[in-house]
């Protein structure tokens, strides 16, 4: 690699961000193509992908050494402290290098080979289908259509082919309304709740302007309201503040006139755009980042980053288009200004409150697929995957992905998976390792040969499917069916594990999510074992009428009665079922913790009873 | 007195709104000496709704036609809503609630009246005796000594009758350190940790006033304490206040421990809030949570403001470092204030809970907080007069105990294994030292309890707590013995609001105890599953 010029540095300190007395590891850096790779002198492995990098940053000479910081997208943050300046100078610039790349086929995925053959990739690939999905959600029926108008994308390049609509709106009127949205982004069913008949459709502002009108679009319109038998009107919710719709109109674009519409029910709700979300979240992360925060700066610091409150405000207006379709059985369309930022997140929120099947493993993934890659929200571009322009990298999906999470900690048993399988998804959004969110659009996707060239991340999560589920999970319960969050104010919460996932010395010490799903891991081998002895007594006592029995079946109890509940405690334990041996918990330590500067008042001799006794240091470790 | 003169009216009609979640209830309503009544109609359910009156905080009477309406707001924090029928009967009801709910006589308090069914009187009061714990500390180490000068409380009013102290102080010297402390809370040992081989002590402030008097017997005592402990053991006085409040406390009478006198011995200051500006932070924080209206950056501002949080993380970084000088360092640690009575029993009984696994089990917490709390001498009364929601100024009221609670609930979370006891455990203890048909929490010390005859004459917390139908609700059942210290994260992203107590009545609990029981379930099926397996082979060989 003509980026690399030094690949290993020796006597590098990683300086732990959160503990006290600048407690840090010495160990060895390594440079590879793809990853930076620091192993301690534990000889413990913390890897770094390049793609992770948000920034790197060198500070200040110091005496111990050039200081190294670099920002990761999935939040880790580590600070190197490099003997050597020319070396520093060297991995930063390197770094800087590798972490930006120009070209798509730069990406790892493009050179990630998991040893697997053509077949085998090509049915990872397969494994979600989203043909399948529409027919599951009842799709297509009397009243709604596969359309083929999008065959070339043709009428818009941002869309996938497959698009389902009214079956009574016809090409033309498809083609009208095309051309009177912004890039092209018709109304199309998102979602179709089979027993309301009601649909969840999803487009992009209209370009009304002040006055002008499109009658195919208002068509369409009309077209999606009498798909629905149950209900005359349809809401049509524009997921922006008032104030940035009604600024659009002066640009040609804007809102829905009620009065052009028959039967619409308008309504705002007020999500912020990309830029302000992105610095909402860069706000939060320096208030959280910083050392020695206070409890009264981490609270003013999540007030005035706003975040919280726009988490609120997406998963509320989910909660709006949840209780359209189940209370009034009306269908609902929902678009903010392109109509791949906002409506993707609060369409498939919306489709997660209604439908229990998106709350599985594999109906996540699928919902994911759904309403986020092909419908072309601009993965490659808020992810940054590439060099490219700094204003359309925006923490978007990060922020329904942690909607979702608040939904988890609301209905603790309605979700197979867990928190980890969130974690896991958000590292691959922006690891590039699998070819799923490359790329801005279907069409891109197909011109990049994805499909032949990289691999789908979805296989790889159902192998270790385990670690991602939920040991509360309850799917019978029919009370869970739609879930009505509630969304007033103290509900939501720091999701520390997101932001401060690296941090260990910040989490719970023990999980009490390992012991449950071990416990029931047990509970079912158990049971198993129990069933197979019982059978084997019946066998036995139909064999051997006068019942002596072989040594044999006794054995085969399990030998070793299950000890697993004491030996998972205190040892290392996992915090998350995640992959990351820096989130191993072993027994805490006092030295992990901050209240631990205090030390040093202990270890300081008291001048007035100075004794060599009292010199001698103690190792606090 | 007579509870009848204080009851106007005895009945009314009257419909009960229970907040969101739970149905109202319709029926008569009934003013008692302790309880407030609604007994349904013949055609609802037979089951009859009570409330002790003491529980209630703060009364509010509206009236509007020929009805009126009562909100009480409760000390638990619950908030109840009374529509009666007439304008009289919901004035003199109003009134009723208001004189009986603040009567300040010990022994006509409910304790003294109540005789559940299945309990026997004198049960569980001599569970914690502090000679049960000596036995403990004999086991351990030979330089303490159970001393029973106290035993007509006239050394100090708020101690128990026997105190552990160093082998090496008589009780003469005992009662003349007594003078030199305040309110003579004299050291006497907290906690013994035998694996360093190092004590916790506790006291109250020495009274070295403006002159800066010193006491030989005060100075004899901790000489004697490191003396007793690991040869070359240090030692460290955590006062829980500022140096300057310290300081300016000599001009009272007060002050802190000279370093010339105390040869061994350093001084560490750690302000803890306590008092009225505790009492207010609670206030605000109550209020805050019961505004399900506000946006969110209204609510978050609230949360910094009332600053309970960083109270949280002040008293549990206290502890730790408390914890932390024995464990790590191998020093003594005697910890006080002023009075010694509030967060000086914060720091001791968290310090231990840190430190001792046998502190962390159901009878070893209760033992924890009978000692370091009820007998140490809090004066529970006089700070849960009151909890958020009352009109009258505060005197001497202060979440003291509330603060330890919420310290142990957020160690519990950190480390969910660990502890015996679950959150049902932390909330009983809260509901009862505010308002209690036990006589556990009444009184200020061990002195009052004797004059009111308290262990004889009421039933005990514990006993009612440690019957088998409870355990389910106050047990973890995912407990499993830690022998090791915990440490907690006292960085403010580790600390989070107690839901369970501080939302516990606005919020819809079902989700949460659906999944609660799940657990349960999956707990129990364990056992079951283990426990059935030598059934199975036991069968076996009987073919």
């Amino acid at each position: 690699m003509e980026h690399i010029r030094t690949t290993k540095v020796e006597q590098v300190k990683l300086l732990d961000r959160f503990s006290s007395s600048n407690k840090a590891l010495t160990g060895t850096l390594y440079l590879t193509a793809t990853h930076l790779l620091f192993i301690d002198f534990h000889q413990k492995e913390t890897w770094i992908l390049h793609h992770h990098i948000a920034s790197v940053e060198k500070l200040a000479l110091t005496t111990s050494g050039c200081p190294l910081v670099i920002q990761c997208k999935n939040f880790r943050t580590v600070h190197f402290i490099v003997p050597r300046e020319r070396d520093c100078h060297d991995i930063y610039n390197s770094l800087l290098q590798l972490s930006k790349q120009a070209k798509y086929e730069d990406l790892y995925a493009f050179s990630y080979n998991p040893k697997q053959n053509d077949s085998e990739r090509l049915r990872g690939w397969q494994l979600i289908d989203l043909a399948e999905e529409y027919q599951r959600m009842g799709v297509p029926n009397s009243n709604w259509q596969l359309s083929d108008a999008n065959r070339d994308y043709k009428i818009c390049e941002t869309y996938p082919k497959e698009l389902y609509v009214p079956r009574i709106a016809s090409k033309p009127i498809i083609v009208g309304s095309s051309k009177f949205r912004s890039k092209g982004r018709f109304p199309v069913l998102s979602y179709y709740h089979q027993s309301k008949e009601a649909a969840i459709c999803r487009c992009s502002q209209p370009l009304s302007g002040f006055s002008a009108r499109c009658l195919e679009d208002e068509h369409l319109l009309q077209a999606i309201s009498k798909a629905n038998p149950a209900n005359h009107y349809m809401y049509v919710v524009d997921t922006r503040p008032r104030l940035n719709a009604m600024a659009n109109r002066a640009a040609g674009k804007g809102y829905e006139n009620e009065d052009n519409y028959s039967n619409i029910r308008f309504q705002f709700v007020g999500i912020e755009n990309i830029h302000v979300m992105r610095s909402s979240l860069q706000r939060l992360l320096e208030v959280s980042g910083t050392r020695g925060l206070s409890v009264g700066d981490l609270y003013s610091g999540l007030q005035s980053s706003g975040w919280l409150r726009h988490v609120q405000a997406v998963l509320g207006a989910a909660v709006v288009l949840a209780k359209a379709v189940t209370t009034e059985s009306a269908s609902v369309l929902v678009h903010c200004s392109d109509g791949w930022d906002r409506t993707s997140q609060v369409c498939s929120l919306g489709s997660l409150l209604l439908d229990p099947y998106y709350r599985t493993v594999r109906g996540f993934m699928v919902l994911i697929e759904k309403d986020w890659i092909s419908f072309g929200h601009k993965f490659s571009e808020r992810c940054g995957h590439l060099d490219g322009d700094p204003k359309e990298v925006s923490p978007v999906f990060t922020q329904f992905l942690e909607c979702v999470w608040h939904l988890t900690e609301q209905f603790p048993q309605a979700f197979e998976f867990n928190e980890a399988f969130l974690l896991q998804i958000h590292e691959h959004i922006h690891s590039c390792q699998f070819g799923n969110f490359i790329g801005n659009c279907q069409k891109e996707r197909e011109e990049l040969k994805l499909k032949e060239k990289t691999y789908s991340l979805w296989p790889f999560l159902l192998e270790d499917r385990v670690k991602y589920l939920n040991p509360l999970y309850q799917p019978q319960a029919q009370e869970f069916a739609v879930l009505e969050p509630n969304t007033v104010s103290f509900n939501f919460k720091f999701w520390r594990n997101m932001y401060h996932q690296f941090d260990r010395t910040l989490h719970p010490r023990q999980s009490v999510f390992n012991i449950i799903a071990n416990m029931n891991e047990q509970n079912k081998q158990l049971e198993n074992d129990i069933k197979d002895l019982e059978s084997q007594i019946k066998q036995c006592k139909n064999k051997q009428a006068d019942g002596v029995l072989t040594k044999e079946l006794l054995n085969s109890v399990r030998p070793e009665s299950p000890t697993l509940k004491t030996s998972l405690c205190f040892k290392e334990q996992t915090l998350l079922p995640g992959n990351d041996a820096l989130r191993t918990i072993d027994s805490s330590n006092p030295a992990d913790n901050r209240y631990s500067e205090y030390a040093e008042e202990f270890s300081k001799p008291d001048p007035a009873v100075v004794s060599l006794e009292y010199g001698v240091a103690r190792m606090t470790c | 007195m007579e509870f009848s003169e204080l009851i106007r009216t005895g009945q009314a009609q009257a419909e009960l709104l229970r907040g969101p979640e739970a149905p109202p209830l319709r029926g008569t309503l009934c003013v008692t000496g302790h309880h407030l009544l609604l007994s349904p109609g013949p055609q609802a359910t037979p089951d009859l709704w009570l409330l002790l009156l003491r529980s209630v905080d703060s009364i509010e009477k509206r009236v509007a036609g020929d009805c009126g309406t009562i909100t009480l707001r409760c000390k638990d924090l619950r908030v109840l809503q009374l529509d009666i029928e007439g304008v009289e009967a919901t004035l003199n009801i109003a009134r009723s609630i208001e004189a009986l709910s603040s009567l300040e006589s010990v022994i006509t308090s409910f304790p003294f009246f109540y005789r559940p069914k299945g309990l026997r009187l004198g049960d569980a009061w001599h569970f914690h005796p502090p000679e049960r714990y000596y036995k403990r500390v004999a086991r351990e180490t030979n330089a303490w000594r159970l001393s029973e000068a106290n035993e007509d409380f006239s050394l100090c009013p708020s101690y128990p009758r026997a105190v552990i102290v160093p082998r090496a102080v008589n009780d003469d010297a005992l009662a003349l350190t007594a003078r030199f402390r305040q309110g003579g809370r004299f050291p006497v040992l907290s906690y013994h940790h035998a694996p360093s081989r190092t004590v916790l002590l506790r006291s109250s402030q020495p009274l070295i006033g403006p002159q800066k008097r010193r006491c030989a017997e005060d100075e004899a005592l901790l000489r004697a304490v490191l003396a007793g402990s690991r040869p070359g053991a240090r030692g460290f006085i955590v006062d829980t206040r500022s140096a300057q409040t310290a300081k300016q406390a000599r001009m009272t009478g007060g002050g802190t421990e000279a370093k010339a006198a105390y040869p061994g011995w350093k001084r560490l200051h750690r302000p803890l809030e306590r008092g009225r500006p505790l009492q207010e932070s609670f206030v605000h924080l109550v209020e805050a949570c019961g505004d399900l209206e506000q946006s969110m950056d209204h609510w978050l501002s609230r949360l910094a403001g009332c600053r309970w949080l960083a109270h949280v993380k002040e008293a549990l970084s206290t502890a730790c470092l408390a914890a932390q000088g024995m464990e790590r360092e191998g020093a003594c640690i005697l910890v006080h204030g002023a009075e010694g009575t509030d967060s000086t029993l914060v720091v001791t009984s968290l310090a231990q809970l840190i430190l001792d696994p046998s502190s962390r089990t159901m009878a070893g917490f209760q033992e924890l907080v009978e000692r370091e709390w009820i007998q140490a001498g809090h004066p529970f009364q006089l700070r849960c007069a009151h909890s958020a929601f009352s009109h009258a100024r505060p005197k001497h009221e202060a979440p003291t105990f509330l603060l330890f609670l919420d310290c142990v609930w957020q160690l519990g979370r950190q480390f969910p294994l660990s502890l015996e006891f679950g959150e049902g455990m932390l909330l009983a203890l809260f509901d009862h030292a505010y308002a209690s048909p036990f006589g556990t929490f009444l009184c200020n010390s061990e002195q009052e309890r004797c004059l009111c005859e308290v262990r004889t004459r009421t039933h005990s917390l514990w006993s009612g707590l440690n019957q088998l139908k409870e355990q389910r609700k106050l047990r973890n059942p995912l407990y499993v013995p830690n022998p090791l210290a915990l440490w907690p994260s006292v960085e403010p992203q580790s600390l989070r609001l107690w839901q369970g107590l501080f939302l516990r009545w606005t919020r819809p609990p079902e989700p949460s105890e659906a999944a609660w029981e799940k657990v349960w379930q999956i707990v129990t099926d364990q056992e079951k599953t283990e426990g059935s397996q030598p059934t199975v082979s036991a069968s076996e060989l009987q073919l």
